[in-house]
């Protein structure tokens, strides 16, 4: 076991980890800005899905990677806008709804891949890009700082969603209508133009994340995503309705998998307990929730929706 | 509305499959033939509609309780389970000990693993919706490993194939075919009976009117004297138990007579705890309506696969559809609530609502001082 332990493993497993967090961080950040208006998405898992078929669907027709993840944003964006019809203008239940576009998720996708694809066919997902000057620094250079796009992407959503929530108008719009929506609405704010856009934002970056698994792994199959969508809902308990804790909570996944997979091939783990390890992360989620279930900072308009005179 | 709602889902599924490239006549007249066509299709609809209705009956025990149990999944394996360990246990008891006993520990099973959601929710803060995705995921990595490991058929690893599932179970936890030449069996009677022992329990005993109350408004019920969180694991309970008892009639009532899995997420369930949630919204949560609710949906899934044979759409498509009910149906619900308060206020009538603060006459930007 001493090769588990040595600098190059050890740095390795941090660079696996980065790339695995990714999907997490896009899908929490976006989950983030939703919940902060005041609007529980549950739907994530489903737009996950049709993020990651479109991507995977669009790369395998054409080739272009970018397209990929221009169509996961496009899918995440539609989805958005029906979701922001549903639970804002038709004001449906939100945990209930977001099922249903778990669920209508989980079918299309694979109703599109059973019809349009048949066979798993790979792709060739994102190349690395190393950063400049960054990426030429020894040996941690070579290993943090060759990612893909989307990786850099994510990184750099955390800072710039700190600063849009903390210091912009649009923020403290977004801060307002979820904690007082009728106060909000007192003062001239648009409680639904508000969360339309939140909701557009937070699904395109659901699809996005979708798109980002697909191109990562360079396959699809159903139920691709199995759980990430769910997972980055309960990172943004975790991480207390903050962009920095979501992002410490997508790394902590991403490290507790990268383990994982690391061990699968140094051959700690074999067999059946590979089952063992495929619950950790489940495992993880609840305790983490446990742990900060006590924690404020919830939006006090979560799942409310708004309505004049109330 | 709910007519509307499936309506709705059925005309986008035509435009769907239209643009699949497939004639959506022949596909829905395929549909309906397979799922009503005849003796044995309406069986086999019953069949399909049998643990939807478990499902169904015990989720709208917990929605009304105020709980949103999205564990159907977990639970139907975690009651299967059990109820499989039971009888690989005492395989030569007689049938008349041997099923009530796999029916008994099946529900046992599902308790427990409902009873975790409530417990999480109600004595650590837990969002149950999420605990219960969570306890899906780690219920199939368990059912994985046993089927991988201890609990794999004999003649599989004697033979190599290794195919993930146990030997046949004996022969005396067969659920007995009904009369009829048909495939239905026990399992839809017992379906049945359980549905309307859930209607007892919620609408005609004190313990119903309790787990109401406490989803209702659980501060009055709180003030009441009510243990609102005691209510909710047992609603997770009652939910679970019916659940682990739709394990039970999948496991004892297929064609193999054994506990199975396809190594993926989907395992013997068929997405059942999910669909089930379908049927227990389409029968505005009482469960006695979700009987008819979970034979239409049954059906629909039995036709899914005509259809597939008919126009080479994947069934997969009733599962979007059915995700676009849900949908539909809480819009609709709430479209509906405030079409009669439009109607009401109107005809100049007060309202009833539940919202003690709600004042009609107050604009937002008149609201008194403090």
């Amino acid at each position: 076991m001493t090769e588990f332990l040595t600098v190059s493993v050890l740095l390795a497993t941090l660079a696996s980890g980065i790339r695995l967090a990714t999907p997490f961080l896009l899908a929490a950040l976006g989950e983030t800005i939703s919940q902060r208006s005041g609007v529980l998405n549950l739907g994530v898992e489903g737009v996950m899905l049709l993020g990651a078929y479109g991507a995977y669907y669009a790369t395998l027709r054409t080739d272009s990677v970018v397209l990929g993840i221009l169509v996961s944003l496009v899918v995440g964006g539609v989805m958005g806008i029906a979701y922001g019809v549903v639970t804002l203008a038709l004001k449906a239940e939100q945990g209930i709804s977001g099922i249903g576009i778990f669920i209508f998720g989980l079918g299309l996708s694979d109703l599109l891949f059973q019809k349009q694809v048949g066979t798993p066919t790979p792709i060739d997902g994102l190349g690395d890009v190393a950063l400049p000057l960054l990426g030429d620094l020894p040996v941690v250079g070579e290993v943090l700082f060759h990612q893909n796009i989307l990786v850099y992407v994510a990184f750099l959503l955390v800072p710039a969603l700190w600063f849009v929530v903390n210091r912009t108008p649009f923020g403290l719009n977004v801060r307002a209508v979820g904690e007082t929506p009728e106060a909000a609405d007192s003062l001239g704010v648009s409680v639904n133009r508000t969360r339309y856009i939140t909701i557009f934002v937070g699904n395109a970056m659901a699809g996005l994340a979708g798109g980002a698994l697909a191109l990562e792994l360079g396959i699809f199959q159903q139920n691709l995503t199995n759980g990430h969508g769910f997972i980055a809902i309960a990172l943004v308990y975790f991480g207390a309705w903050r962009p920095t804790g979501v992002m410490a909570g997508a790394m902590v996944f991403g490290l507790v998998s990268a383990t994982v997979l690391q061990w699968k091939t140094l051959g700690i783990v074999v067999g059946t307990t590979a089952s063992i390890v495929g619950m950790f992360p489940a495992v993880l989620t609840i305790l983490v929730l446990v742990l900060v279930s006590r924690r404020t900072g919830q939006p006090s308009a979560l799942t409310r929706p708004f309505e004049r005179g109330h | 509305m709910l007519v509307g709602a499936v309506l709705a889902a059925a005309l986008i599924g035509a435009v769907m499959l239209v643009i699949l490239g497939a004639n959506p006549l022949t596909g829905y007249a395929a549909l309906i033939e397979g799922a009503f066509g005849g003796t044995k299709n309406l069986a086999n609809s019953a069949l399909k509609a049998m643990p939807l209705l478990l499902v169904g009956a015990g989720i709208s025990v917990a929605f009304r309780t105020g709980v949103i149990n999205i564990g159907g999944e977990g639970q139907i394996i975690a009651g299967a389970i059990v109820a499989t360990l039971v009888v690989l246990a005492v395989p030569d008891l007689p049938r008349f000990v041997l099923l009530p006993l796999a029916f008994l520990f099946g529900a046992i099973g599902g308790a427990i693993w409902g009873g975790m959601a409530g417990a999480l929710k109600s004595y650590a803060g837990v969002n149950e919706i999420l605990s219960t995705i969570m306890l899906n995921i780690i219920a199939v990595q368990i059912l994985n490993l046993l089927l991988r490991g201890p609990l794999m058929d004999p003649g599989e690893i004697e033979k190599g194939s290794r195919i993930p599932h146990t030997e046949r179970l004996s022969a005396n936890a067969d659920l007995p075919i009904l009369p009829g030449g048909t495939r239905l069996h026990l399992g839809v009677v017992v379906a049945v009976l359980m549905a309307v022992v859930c209607y007892v329990v919620l609408f005609r005993t004190t313990q119903g009117l309790r787990l109401r109350a406490s989803g209702h408004n659980p501060f009055a019920s709180l003030y009441a004297g009510m243990s609102v969180k005691r209510n909710v694991v047992l609603a997770f309970m009652y939910s679970g138990a019916m659940c682990g008892l739709a394990g039970v009639t999948l496991v004892f009532g297929s064609e193999g007579h054994r506990l199975a899995t396809d190594g993926g997420a989907t395992t013997f369930t068929g997405a059942a705890g999910f669909n089930g949630i379908v049927a227990a919204l389409f029968g505005g949560l009482h469960p006695l309506w979700t009987i008819p609710a979970s034979f239409l949906f049954g059906a629909l899934l039995v036709g899914a696969n005509a259809l597939q044979r008919a126009v080479q759409v994947p069934a997969a498509l009733i599962l979007a559809l059915n995700g676009l009910v849900v949908v539909f149906v809480v819009s609709s619900l709430q479209a509906r609530i405030r079409l009669s308060q439009a109607v009401s206020r109107m005809a100049g009538k007060e309202e009833p609502t539940d919202d003690l603060a709600g004042d009609d006459r107050q604009t937002p930007g008149k609201a008194d001082p403090p």
